[in-house]
């Protein structure tokens, strides 16, 4: 980190998020402590933690879905601030995965894909058709293209998001908890579309309790209890030697 | 028309129905300039409720809270009699009644649209923004559609208590099925008294307000069907 900070010129093209000194407070409680950290681009990062400690704030204040208070992020060289003018240029290279999905109910599945594509990269309807139409064979449901969300299960329904979030061919992917709302025989089909994803070199931050997807996948690992980063490290070494008390608390209960 | 009327309840009940029959078109058009205008001040006063602006917000809750706050009748006392008196100017019935139903309507219309666009969840508007989309494209493309489906049943549910509502446009001298109705009533003549012309008022605006409150409802259970698919 310090090292990149030492020559940003030469380093910045690789590096997809920074963020310095981040604080954030919901009124007088304060729910990130100090966030610093870098993203290479490629790098696969998997955010763990307890409940309520900020794991979600923390990736929803990279896309500015939440604004922050005190620090800097940059995402993409861009930096947010509150005056941006161009937030929905920074949200298009950051796609975002939901707990929720939040798909939109009243259109089809393609429909879904189309959208946004029509809206804010002005392509035309059968560009973005055709757009959709990959992304959805890539997730594997291509035929329930002319289905609506609500006659898909939660599993295909996270399938869609991830590839309605592709069609804008982002340069960075969030995923908040993306299988966390999903009944437990249709996880592994998400962290399968997921890992295939990150198998493509794509950069990737997950907040995620799924710590066999954290082994396989991640190429870092970090830990956040009360609003601040604990711990952070390679998988190996932190599922193996946690450093922190918190962080075997934390791995103790959940493995 | 008047000669079919006689036939069947003749010669005077047949007229008394053709004039409040006649009468009742004015009912009709009251309510739909209501129901219009009312409409489209509505829809710019929930537009500018929910845009991210505190002064345009403020402005519609002003806006809101006055007109659901003031009954009907002042309005139309204070916009028929009020406004002509103390600005020595002439206000047509039909202008005063018009004026005041569409204050009234659009501050109750804004106010159910409102609550349909707010009943659409929050993730509706995350899904969009994170995907780039500006406030105005997920208002009209994302959340307005969805709000839509919401807001019909109780809109069109609204028309009938707009309906009702213009008949209190006689007190102005607004002529419309009320007040012929109630000329009828007053005129002394045998057969025309109270307990038999209000039944049959009663009975026309009944048959102008039930089917649209059949209308919505049936449009409520279409929805709760649609949503269990």
């Amino acid at each position: 980190m310090i090292q990149s900070q030492a020559a940003p010129q030469q380093a910045s093209d690789d590096i997809a998020v920074t963020l310095k000194g981040v604080n954030k407070w919901y009124g007088d409680f304060q729910v990130l402590r100090d966030i610093n950290l870098t993203v290479q681009r490629g790098e696969r990062i998997v955010i763990c933690g307890p409940s309520g400690s900020g794991k979600s704030t923390l990736i929803r204040c990279i896309n500015h879905l939440e604004s922050h208070q005190e620090g800097t992020i940059t995402v993409d060289g861009v930096t947010l601030s509150d005056k941006m003018k161009d937030v929905e240029k920074l949200r298009r290279d950051a796609g975002m995965v939901f707990q929720n999905f939040n798909l939109f109910p009243h259109l089809s599945v393609l429909d879904n894909c189309i959208l946004p594509q029509r809206r804010v990269l002005k392509r035309s309807k059968a560009e973005a058709r055709e757009v959709g139409m990959k992304f959805l064979t890539r997730v594997r449901i291509p035929e329930q293209a002319d289905k609506f969300p609500g006659q898909l299960s939660g599993g295909q329904q996270q399938r869609v998001a991830i590839a309605r979030a592709l069609c804008m061919e982002p340069s960075l992917m969030l995923f908040d908890e993306p299988t966390s709302a999903l009944d437990p025989e249709m996880v592994g089909e998400v962290l399968e579309t997921m890992v295939e994803l990150a198998g493509t070199g794509m950069t990737m931050l997950c907040v995620t309790h799924e710590m066999g997807f954290a082994r396989e996948v991640a190429d870092r690992v970090i830990f956040m209890d009360a609003w601040q980063i604990v711990e952070e490290n390679t998988p190996d070494a932190f599922f193996d030697n946690p450093q922190n008390e918190r962080t075997q608390n934390f791995l103790s209960q959940i493995l | 028309m008047i000669g079919f009327l006689q036939s069947i309840f003749g010669e005077f009940y047949g007229k008394m129905i053709f004039i409040l029959l006649d009468a009742t078109q004015y009912t009709i058009y009251l309510s739909l300039v209501a129901f219009i205008g009312g409409g489209l001040i509505g829809l710019v006063m929930t537009v500018l409720k929910i845009l991210p602006n505190r002064a345009t917000r403020i402005f519609a809750t002003s806006y809101i809270w006055l007109f659901q706050s003031i009954p009907l009748l002042m309005l139309l006392f204070l916009i028929g009699l009020g406004v002509p008196s103390f600005f020595k100017v002439d206000v047509s019935p039909w202008l005063a009644a018009g004026i005041s139903l569409t204050l009234f309507t659009s501050a109750y219309m804004s106010e159910v649209w409102r609550g349909a666009l707010e009943s659409v969840p929050n993730g509706q508007w995350e899904g969009a923004r994170a995907l780039g989309m500006t406030f105005r494209q997920t208002l009209l493309d994302v959340i307005a559609p969805q709000a839509l489906r919401i807001a019909t049943p109780p809109t069109v549910g609204f028309m009938v208590q707009v309906i009702k509502g213009t008949s209190m446009a006689y007190i102005i001298d607004f002529t419309d099925l009320m007040r012929w109705g109630k000329k009828i009533a007053n005129s002394q003549v045998p057969g025309a008294e109270p307990f038999i012309v209000f039944p049959i008022v009663a009975l026309i605006y009944f048959a102008l307000c039930f089917p649209l409150s059949q209308w919505s409802k049936a449009m409520e259970r279409k929805q709760a069907l649609g949503k269990t698919r």
